[in-house]
């Protein structure tokens, strides 16, 4: 039964991811990526680790992915940037892509699955028992805890980064004339 | 029970897919999604890897892996969206072919 | 002996160290003439000095050892001095007459502003010409040799700044180039066969090795050596370059090609006789030689306007008897025409140099005239050089032609003889005509000069020597020879004493009818007057079979041919360039894709190596 659902959550990861990568308006894409994030974090949930599933749910399909959007609102222009993007993309200019993508995935498969090697082990283990958010806590605030700072690190570069670059110039460029006069 | 080559497929089919819109597709922004989709394919591998580490021991570090992933993509996206909207401003377009002037 | 030794060693010593001094130092002009001009008078007061300790003596040998230059397993090659009766002639004119040419160079070259450097090329010259008569070794003349051919590029060259110097020059060390080959690799040969270069172990070993009915390689050395002496005597078929070789300043004319340099050929046969005697073929080669270049020389010197080019001929045409007098194997007589020669080809060149000097530049002789009584030096010391050239009876130039023309009959070449009759016939006509179209008639140019003292000081110790220097050094006899006649008709006697005179009165003639340096009617002998003045058209018959070949050659490899295999790889660097530039060109897209690409070839390179094992 957990197979069949598996299968299932497979093929619509496996769809919409197809279908974020081709499609030609922005906010199409954005939400079928939203939907693959769903069905990855309900590949989550059936691998027992429900934690990760929330955060999926929350932080990336919830904060990440809108953020995405919010930026493609003030970026996008209709009409114009749909005739935009289906000049930029174009199926016989990615061919080259195709060709070496598919490379790419056969070979892995081989190296994977087809290699004549003796004994193949980790295809036989078995499932470890499903760990709480206790336990993560406990984790998270013993041996990983300077993983925590340094995400925190992480995450305040990448604030004041953002906040940098975005920046309107011609505020900045006022003070310098001011400093001249 | 799912075989965990059944995962190991998944993932690698959607690194794949990922790769495939990186290099296909001439829009910053569609590249930064392609980027998220690779994102997803390694933490699915991380998360299946804790789940199916050895069968006494309860094992969290694919899940903590995954927050410092999350974390990751979060900073990540936020610098590179900021670019993308510095790169709109400047160049009003978001085409990468047409930024190439650090060559020789 | 040693003392002798010593002095014989400062003999080329001191000009070469007197050039290097003036090379190296700046000296006010009145220094640099004493320096110049005393270091070649002290060598000339050496020679004089051993004429008079040997001089009853006629087959003394005096040497000297300057020091080792090679040494490699059996070759020995020192820088060795070799002093016998035909050297020491030779010492004594080129010091001599070379120190009275630098006399009257202080004068002629006062007013030049390259003063220092024409002396240290003089110097450079007579160091080298002496190394040359001196050496004892064929290496050591050769390095002479190649000496006198580069002063003497350098001098007809002085005046660098005008290009047909430069080009004149560059003719002149070509040609003699051609010449110089040919001598070393008669050289290789002579060392090949007899194992050694010392001149008397060669005559020696030469006779020794080879026999007269022997004598191929014998032959074929001489004639190489041959073409060494033709080069740089100015003889068929390399005499071109002589007239065009007065380009230069007239002292150095008068030293260089008539005096000094184009006696380095006569005095390289004369001192290998010995071996020359095993070739008679070769020496019948040489005797023709002579012939047909007194004849051309003559005749080209009886239709010039240009006052120095007619000396130039007349060098050609005198080198020819010198030749032939070698060739019918009177070694003696030649090397005592060349001793007369000297004396009164200098003076006459110097005289010219006189003429040219006080009328400012001026070289066509159709626009001189009447000059006997404006310039009586230039004017006497002229009269005596052209009739020593003549060879009018009781000059020293009679002496020594009537000598070579004696031994002509004596050896029974009569074709030769008759040759050499007309040669001397035309000689003494264009010599006239030379003397009275300049300083007899009307007056066209004033002079604005006189002669300095200098000049005229050198002039007349050569007017003095070309009178009474018929002397003939015994010493040669003995080493070259002479033949043996069998007493001559009458006919061989008188007809050279007269012939003179008959041609003196023919250009007094054609002088007094007005018919020399008119326009001519016919066209017949318009085209031989323009053959002759050509010197027989040789430059024309170089041009076409020489030169425009080489030319058209030269433009086929317009775009160089070798030079294309180097663009060649430039162009393959630059294509490289542009293929590798792709790889950089700020297209992310590409970079990534890149990174793929290589991504896969990692993993099959990883597959390929899991499988093998």
């Amino acid at each position: 039964m957990l197979d069949t659902i598996f299968i299932i959550t497979a093929a619509i990861i496996l769809i919409s991811a197809i279908l974020t990568i081709t499609a030609h308006n922005v906010v199409h894409a954005l939400l079928y990526l939203i939907v693959t994030m769903l069905a990855v974090s309900l590949v989550f949930f059936i691998l027992g680790s429900s934690f990760a599933a929330a955060l999926q749910i929350i932080v990336y399909a919830g904060a990440i992915m809108v953020l995405f959007l919010f930026v493609t609102m003030m970026l996008h222009q209709g009409e114009k940037s749909l005739a935009q993007e289906r000049h930029l993309f174009h199926f016989s200019s990615s061919i080259t892509a195709l060709v070496l993508c598919s490379m790419l995935f056969f070979e892995l498969i081989y190296l994977l699955f087809l290699m004549p090697v003796a004994s193949n082990t980790i295809f036989t283990t078995a499932l470890s028992p499903i760990v709480t958010v206790k336990q993560i806590g406990m984790q998270l605030y013993g041996p990983y805890s300077l993983l925590v700072v340094i995400s925190a690190l992480m995450l305040l570069s990448a604030l004041i980064t953002a906040i940098h670059i975005s920046k309107n110039p011609s505020t900045t460029k006022i003070k310098t004339q001011d400093n001249d006069l | 029970m799912i075989p965990i080559s059944w995962i190991l497929f998944l993932s690698l089919s959607l690194f794949t897919i990922g790769i495939f819109g990186v290099l296909a597709r001439r829009n910053l922004l569609f590249i930064l999604i392609s980027l998220e989709l690779m994102l997803n394919a390694v933490v699915i591998l991380f998360i299946a890897g804790s789940r199916y580490h050895s069968a006494s021991i309860a094992n969290s570090d694919g899940q903590i892996m995954y927050l410092l992933v999350l974390t990751l993509a979060a900073s990540e996206i936020a610098v590179g969206l900021s670019l993308v909207i510095h790169m709109y401003r400047q160049h009003h377009h978001l085409d990468i072919d047409k930024l190439n002037t650090l060559r020789d | 002996m040693s003392n002798y030794s010593s002095l014989l060693s400062l003999v080329p010593l001191l000009p070469f160290f007197s050039a290097v001094i003036l090379l190296f130092s700046t000296l006010p002009k009145l220094w640099i003439s004493i320096l110049a001009v005393g270091s070649v008078a002290s060598v000339a007061l050496i020679s004089l000095f051993f004429n008079f300790i040997f001089w009853q003596q006629s087959d003394f040998i005096l040497t000297a050892n300057l020091g080792t230059w090679i040494h490699i397993d059996q070759l020995t090659i020192n820088f060795g001095l070799y002093l016998d009766a035909l050297s020491l002639v030779m010492i004594t004119i080129i010091s001599g007459v070379g120190a009275l040419i630098h006399l009257y160079s202080t004068g002629f070259m006062y007013e030049d502003p390259s003063f220092k450097r024409y002396f240290i090329y003089l110097n450079l010259f007579v160091s080298a010409m002496l190394f040359l008569v001196l050496a004892d070794n064929l290496l050591l003349l050769y390095l002479g040799w190649e000496g006198v051919g580069l002063c003497s590029y350098l001098l007809i060259g002085f005046w660098y700044q005008d290009r047909s110097n430069n080009l004149a020059a560059n003719k002149a060390f070509l040609m003699t180039r051609i010449g110089d080959t040919a001598m070393a690799i008669g050289l290789f040969l002579l060392f090949t066969h007899l194992g050694t270069l010392d001149i008397q172990e060669i005559q020696s070993k030469a006779h020794q090795t080879w026999s007269l009915s022997n004598n191929t390689i014998a032959s074929i050395c001489c004639l190489l050596l041959l073409g060494g002496a033709v080069g740089k005597s100015a003889q068929l078929p390399l005499q071109n370059w002589l007239p065009d070789a007065m380009a230069g300043p007239t002292p150095v004319s008068a030293l260089i090609h008539a005096a000094t340099m184009v006696t380095a050929g006569i005095y390289l046969i004369a001192r290998n006789s010995q071996l020359f005697q095993l070739a008679p073929d070769v020496l019948y080669i040489i005797a023709l030689i002579g012939t047909f270049t007194l004849l051309l020389g003559a005749s080209a010197a009886m239709v010039q306007s240009d006052l120095k080019r007619i000396l130039a001929y007349s060098t050609i045409s005198q080198l020819g008897y010198m030749f032939l007098a070698l060739g019918v194997g009177a070694g003696a007589s030649a090397v005592f025409h060349l001793m007369t020669h000297a004396f009164f080809k200098a003076l006459l060149f110097l005289s010219a140099g006189a003429l040219i000097y006080c009328l400012h530049h001026e070289h066509n002789i159709f626009k001189m005239g009447g000059l006997f009584k404006k310039l009586p030096i230039v004017a006497v010391s002229f009269a005596i050089g052209c009739s020593a050239l003549a060879s009018l009876p009781f000059t020293s130039g009679f002496f020594s032609k009537e000598l070579i023309l004696e031994q002509v009959v004596a050896s029974n070449h009569t074709g030769l003889w008759w040759a050499a009759v007309l040669g001397a016939f035309i000689t003494a006509f264009y010599s006239a005509r030379l003397f009275f179209v300049v300083f007899l008639g009307k007056t066209q140019s004033i002079p604005d000069a006189v002669p300095t003292k200098a000049m005229s000081l050198a002039l007349g110790i050569l007017c003095v020597f070309s009178l009474v220097g018929g002397i003939h050094p015994e010493g040669l006899k003995t080493l070259m020879p002479p033949l043996h006649s069998n007493g001559l008709s009458a006919l061989h006697h008188w007809l050279p004493i007269t012939l003179p005179f008959i041609a003196i009165s023919l250009a007094w003639w054609m002088f007094k009818t007005k018919r020399f340096g008119k326009p001519i009617n016919s066209t017949l002998l318009q085209s031989v007057h323009q053959l002759l003045k050509s010197g027989w058209a040789f430059d024309r018959l170089y041009q076409t079979v020489f030169v425009s070949p080489f030319k058209f050659l030269c433009q086929l490899n317009n775009r160089d041919i070798i030079d294309l295999f180097y663009r060649l790889i430039e162009k393959i660097s630059c294509a490289l360039h542009m293929v590798f530039s792709h790889f950089q060109n700020g297209n992310l897209r590409r970079y990534n894709a890149s990174l793929i690409l290589f991504c896969i070839l990692a993993f099959a390179w990883y597959i390929t190596g899991e499988l093998t094992l």
